[in-house]
């Protein structure tokens, strides 16, 4: 696997991880709250990881994750849509996970063991992030508004994965994959209007600190 | 939504204890929050989930005839083992 797919799954977990901290103090319950806000914090920890395994063991995953310039992320426009209603927010952590677990699968036979190594004790934690979405698709499934949030961010969903993964996640989401035209227009290597203002925002203090601080 | 209470074990071979409460609308989503709330630090090696309604409450007891003999603190066993000391000539300081 090279860097830039390392980097592409590290940066989308790191933006998503933000994103979904986002809801932390305001979920719509307590014990979610709790949930949403660990899940958050997991998906950073993913990142740090593979941030890690990109820089080498003594490399500095902090200036990788937060000294790029904008157009150097890889992040895909799916984790950087600002959603501000519960049913798009969860309608999104299920068909991330979904994807996420597709990618991770083929991420475990990598040949390099340090790359296969880490995606099979990333997947050991997402399980339980696949079992609180899987509860979450189960019980809102019939509802008209995660249908419709579904729906409307599945061409996102799809940019997240390469296209040779494409058809298992639709077929596992159970929709049909969407016009080349409009998924063009949220493929990897295209940003939203959102990664800015998260950027800013995400490395405000980092940037503030003289250059070399220790934290 | 119902309460569920939640027991954990800190370690193997130790009884569960009692950690507190979810409220949750089923029981997938009593585990999934029980987890992050008395799992996610590595906390506990077991949780059991019980729904509230599961749980009979006692807290009435009837105690009219004041059977102090009963209870653990029935006897004053202090003074009691003073006397006794005293009387076989083994009192010992401590």
């Amino acid at each position: 696997m090279n860097a830039q797919a390392l980097l592409s799954i590290a940066d989308d977990e790191l933006f998503l991880g933000w994103r979904e901290s986002e809801w932390t103090g305001i979920a719509p319950m307590l014990e979610e709250d709790v949930a949403f806000s660990s899940i958050a914090q997991n998906e950073i920890g993913h990142a740090r990881a593979l941030y890690q395994l990109v820089v080498g063991e003594d490399g500095d995953a902090d200036a990788l994750a937060f000294d790029r310039r904008l157009d150097e992320y890889r992040c895909a426009p799916f984790v950087e849509l600002r959603l501000l209603d519960w049913a798009h927010t969860i309608a999104r952590r299920w068909l991330y996970e979904t994807a996420d677990e597709i990618r991770i699968a083929a991420l475990k036979s990598d040949p390099d063991p340090a790359v296969a190594g880490l995606a099979a004790k990333i997947d050991r934690e997402e399980t339980y992030h696949r079992m609180h979405a899987e509860m979450w698709h189960d019980r809102l499934a019939n509802e008209a508004r995660f249908q419709e949030a579904t729906a409307e961010l599945w061409p996102y969903a799809v940019g997240m994965l390469p296209e040779e993964l494409r058809d298992e996640l639709a077929v596992r989401i159970g929709l049909a994959l969407p016009s080349d035209k409009l998924s063009q227009a949220h493929e990897r290597g295209t940003h939203t209007e959102y990664l800015a203002p998260m950027w800013e925002e995400m490395t405000e203090v980092r940037r503030s600190a003289p250059a070399g601080a220790q934290w | 939504m119902n309460e569920w209470e939640v027991f954990r074990q800190e370690r193997r071979g130790q009884p569960m204890e009692h950690a507190g409460s979810v409220v949750a609308p089923d029981a997938d989503f009593a585990e999934a929050w029980a987890r992050e709330q008395y799992g996610r630090r590595g906390e506990s090696v077991a949780l059991w989930l019980v729904p509230r309604t599961a749980i009979r409450d006692v807290e009435d007891w009837a105690d009219e005839f004041d059977l102090k003999y009963r209870r653990v603190d029935g006897y004053s066993i202090k003074a009691r083992l003073k006397e006794a000391r005293e009387r076989a000539g083994t009192t010992v300081d401590r």
